[in-house]
């Protein structure tokens, strides 16, 4: 006879929310009068998401390890990892509702006289707004997964509508689904590795939730045990684009819609990341002897590789793509210090880096000519005269990414870099700061570009932001100068949420 | 709330009122600009008036917790050193000001955006000299580099955005290397005293050979870079030719400062067996510097190319000093740090107003212009005897202390070091020469003196010079009792009894 798994609902509401209003947008998007379907749809999301920041407010001292028949860990890391996917969602969102950016019909070929069609009737589809409340539901299960099923059930969860909501782009709409198409095919290889790596796992500890392996550590031959290690990584370390997996990143960054960029840089960095982390502090920390040598050496590969392939960019968006690989590689040295302070440092690393990285493309976003968005950095030059403002909020950022003192990258990067020296990988640290040297130039590049030169005769401005794109990048670029004033605020709260349930 | 804090804080107040309140008139900026820096100047000689010379602790404490998870503190205090430095900082900020009042105006920002950055530095100079913590102490160094980016970028001439982005990863790159050995100093406090940034509790940690040498490579290379030591200078003559003359005396005179003034706080305090180990080579780069500058400094035909190379000499002569170990030099070496100051700064002002009367910064451009502006030649003539270290005038006081600190312990150092006077004397007098004496080439007849603003804003700054070179006692007052401690702090003492000033 089968009985019921036992759920608990209260602990679970934050996902189940986010589920449900996916689930609702899918409904809206097939029975609700198209004129209203934009304004219903951007209502259910920021109630959905604000309603699960609610319910993680409310469980934020609750934990357990049995919330969903052991295969869901609310722990104190888990909840500070949804929240912080939640937030940045709440802040994207608002940049994906700005609906030019994205293609009115998706079906219609490119071209297409359905597409020029749907274009002049103003009649824009609204499946971006499910499709990402899906993709978020996916990222706030995916970090809290316990057992290798549902961490796969979850990354599929929250890559497939990524892949979709990559080709939606409205223009240059060939390579957006080009971008689209790479991501996916790369995407599926990394999760077959994942799959393969789960299956040696299962094999070597004859479960399939991560305290059973780390239990089992020692028990069997530990060859087996490499071999998932190194494939379930391969499959991870794609998804946070380190080296050497990280060739789809600048291509979908640039061929994605400028919003969804955004979200994806942000959000699924810190999903990957907190799964990451889970599965390694976990799962494989009594292992640590056996993956530690190759991650350290992943980390300083994804740091060097990034920094310096992108001097040599010379799109703002594919700069920003080889910037977000680098910043995968300082991220790693807290997978790999392994100690409480390199988890609390990562949580603090991946708020902050979410909010510059949101408010860096929604500014990107900003920037036009007549034909639509201009990413081509020749054609910034001289941007600061025509709009200091925007460029100098942009340069902050771009100080912020480089981390430079007061602003809140520079404490995320002093913050990991010490706890990876206090588990005595120097190395990374020297590597660390020498690779930081390198990405300077860089950021600093696009800032002569913007301030130090003058204009050329071009058409590229500024646009005015629509109410919500404005509220969106001024909340993130708020949040990024108060944690580079006062870290406090946010260092302390991830100190005391840097705890996983084993 | 310490007077410190004060006065560290009201530059900044300044320019967040200069950036929030609307004006136009840039005359008005100007003078709202001015009055902030002569406040803030009175109120840091209030501040040494009320330094108790004798006590050799920080004095004007004052802590705040800032990131308490990591137990960083706003913690600021002043001994004779700093205190020295922060009166050379705010004191030639309103002549500063004074002086290149015009100067902003062709610039690419307007003239707000150049006294929002310049009083910005203000503060963040006088931080960088007061932070007791050492975290804060890397935050306002790293901070500083961008309003002088700026600052070299959006008004400066010639080839200026390369030469701003040039200092700039110059000065990170240093930068991020003592980060790694700030990181690398605060675990190992962690393990053995609990994790802290307090420099007086870091100088007590006990680190191994090898440890303290990685550390303190991580925190000379970056103040290497910074003072500009050979061979980690070369960002320095371009940062100083493209960037407006009062930039150059902010860089040189003050900036550069605060890599001597870390060899000193830093280097040797934290890490005095490793300062030990390495102090034969430094001597031997400090020494190559005074060589290669004067050199250098000969060859050039830009009057601030010149002065850039000069310095980088002057900055052998204080290197050298801090090194030898002996309280005379570094007592030499800190009261050189100030002198050096006004110097360039007498140097720099001058030669920008020679350049913009002329519209030329080639030396050989000028000619005779003692005939026809006597004022500005006589001062020019004055900055340069300065420099080439004439007994009489400041300059001197302070070499002979470093060379006499020196020879106690590295004779050959300080022999070659002699040198360095006779080569100044060279690249110093040759140019004067041109510049001043002999017939007025074409071109410079109808040149105009210095104005009445402009001889107020040098005025007191020649008379530091000859003040200070006739009577350098109250500033030596303040900078010995500290000196003498460091040394002693470090573990040497002096190879002869100290003299008597």
């Amino acid at each position: 006879m089968l009985t019921a798994p036992s759920l608990s609902y209260s602990l679970l509401a934050a996902m189940l929310i986010v589920f449900g209003g996916a689930v609702a947008g899918v409904l809206v998007e097939a029975f609700l009068a198209k004129t209203h379907r934009a304004a219903v749809q951007l209502t259910i999301s920021v109630g959905a998401l604000l309603l699960a920041l609610q319910q993680l407010w409310r469980i934020r001292d609750l934990s357990s390890t049995t919330a969903a028949v052991n295969s869901v860990a609310i722990d104190k890391a888990g909840i500070f990892l949804q929240a912080t996917v939640v937030l940045l969602a709440l802040v994207a969102v608002l940049l994906i509702a700005d609906q030019d950016n994205f293609v009115p019909q998706a079906s219609a070929v490119p071209g297409s006289s359905e597409e020029i069609n749907a274009l002049q009737q103003k009649s824009q589809q609204t499946e971006i707004f499910p499709l990402f409340l899906f993709a978020v539901g996916g990222m706030m299960l995916f970090p809290v997964a316990t057992d290798l099923i549902t961490l796969f059930v979850a990354l599929e969860v929250l890559s497939l509508p990524l892949y979709l909501l990559a080709g939606l782009s409205r223009r240059k709409r060939l390579l957006s689904q080009e971008a689209a198409l790479k991501y996916f095919l790369l995407g599926a290889y990394a999760s077959a590795f994942f799959l393969f790596g789960a299956a040696f796992l299962y094999g070597y500890a004859g479960t399939i939730s991560l305290s059973g392996i780390s239990a089992a550590f020692g028990t069997a031959n530990e060859v087996f045990l490499l071999i998932g290690i190194v494939f379930i990584s391969v499959g991870l370390l794609f998804k946070i684009s380190a080296v050497p997996f990280h060739s789809w990143t600048p291509d979908v960054y640039q061929g994605a819609p400028t919003p969804i960029t955004a979200f994806m840089a942000a959000c699924t960095k810190v999903a990957a990341f907190g799964a990451i982390l889970r599965i390694f502090y976990v799962g494989f920390a009594q292992s640590q002897t056996l993956w530690q040598p190759i991650i350290t050496v992943t980390a300083i590969l994804t740091m060097i590789f990034g920094s310096i392939v992108a001097i040599t960019q010379r799109d703002i968006k594919r700069m920003l793509a080889y910037s977000s690989i680098a910043h995968a590689g300082f991220l790693l040295s807290g997978v790999v210090a392994l100690n409480k302070d390199g988890l609390a440092a990562s949580l603090f690393y991946l708020f902050a880096y979410g909010f510059t990285t949101l408010a860096a493309f929604g500014i990107i976003g900003l920037v036009k000519d007549s034909a639509g968005e201009v990413t081509d950095l020749n054609r910034w030059i001289g941007l600061g005269k025509k709009s200091p403002l925007v460029a100098g909020v942009f340069a902050f950022l771009l100080l912020s990414f480089a981390g430079i003192p007061l602003t809140s990258g520079f404490i995320a990067k002093f913050a990991i870099f010490s706890a990876a020296y206090k588990s005595g990988n120097i190395a990374l640290v020297v590597v660390g700061v020498l690779a930081s040297a390198i990405a300077a130039f860089f950021y600093i590049r696009v800032i002569i570009m913007i301030f130090f030169t003058d204009p050329i005769n071009d058409s590229v401005s500024v646009i005015i932001p629509s109410v919500k794109s404005r509220i969106s990048i001024t909340i993130a670029t708020l949040i990024s100068i108060i944690l580079g004033l006062a870290p406090s605020l946010l260092l302390n709260g991830a100190d005391n949420f840097a705890n996983f349930l084993r | 709330m310490s007077l410190l804090t004060v006065i560290g804080v009201l530059p900044l107040i300044g320019a967040i009122i200069l950036a929030v309140v609307p004006s136009k008139s840039s005359e008005l900026i100007k003078r709202f600009a001015l009055g902030v820096t002569l406040i803030v100047a009175v109120l840091s000689i209030l501040l040494a008036i009320g330094f108790n010379k004798a006590d050799t602790k920080m004095q004007y404490v004052q802590s705040n917790s800032w990131i308490s998870s990591f137990n960083i503190n706003y913690a600021v205090g002043i001994d004779g050193i700093s205190l020295v430095l922060i009166l050379l900082a705010t004191i030639l900020l309103p002549i500063v000001v004074l002086a290149i009042w015009n100067e902003s105006d062709a610039g690419r920002w307007g003239v707000k955006s150049f006294y929002v950055l310049i009083l910005a530095l203000e503060t963040l100079m006088i931080g960088v000299f007061a932070a007791t913590d050492l975290f804060l102490f890397y935050v306002f160094f790293e901070a500083m580099l961008i309003p002088i980016y700026f600052l070299i970028g959006g008004y400066g001439s010639g080839n200026r955005s390369a030469a701003a982005i040039k200092f700039l990863l110059y000065s990170l790159f240093g930068g991020l290397l003592m980060l790694a050995s700030i990181i690398g100093i605060y675990v190992i406090s962690g393990n053995q005293i609990g994790a802290t940034f307090d420099l007086a509790q870091l100088t007590t940690l006990e680190i191994d050979n090898q440890t303290e040498n990685f550390l303190f490579l991580g925190f000379f290379i970056a103040f290497a870079i910074k003072a500009p030591l050979w061979p980690f200078h070369t960002w320095l003559p371009d940062a100083a030719k493209s960037a407006t003359p009062g930039t150059s005396v902010l860089l040189l005179g003050v900036l550069d400062k605060v890599g001597t003034y870390g060899m000193i706080r830093f280097c040797i305090e934290l890490f005095p067996d490793a300062s030990k180990t390495f102090t034969p080579v430094i001597i031997t780069l400090a020494v190559i510097s005074i060589i290669y500058g004067a050199f250098m400094a000969i060859g050039q035909s830009d009057i601030k190319g010149l002065i850039a190379f000069t310095s980088i000499s002057h900055f052998g002569f204080i290197t050298m000093g801090i090194f030898a170990m002996t309280s005379q030099g570094m007592s030499g070496a800190n009261l050189y740090m100030v002198n050096h100051g006004f110097s360039t700064a007498a140097l720099f002002l001058i030669a920008g107003w020679m350049m913009t009367r002329r519209g030329s910064s080639t030396i050989s451009d000028f000619g005779g212009l003692q005939r026809v502006t006597p004022v500005m030649a006589w001062t020019f003539f004055i900055a340069g005897l300065s420099g080439l270290a004439l007994p009489g005038l400041s300059s001197f006081v302070s070499e002979f202390l470093v060379l006499v600190g020196t020879y106690t312990r590295y004779p050959v150092a300080a022999v070659i070091g002699t040198l360095g006077i006779v080569l100044a004397a060279l690249y110093i007098l040759i140019p004067v020469q041109k510049v001043l004496h002999g017939p007025t080439t074409p071109g410079n007849e109808n040149l105009k003196d210095l104005n009445i603003r402009e001889k107020i804003a040098i005025a007191p700054v020649i008379l530091v010079i000859v003040i200070m070179g006739f009577y350098p006692k109250p500033v030596l007052d303040l900078i010995n009792p500290t000196s003498a401690q460091v040394v002693t702090n470090a573990g040497f003492t002096d190879p002869i009894a100290q003299v008597s000033k």
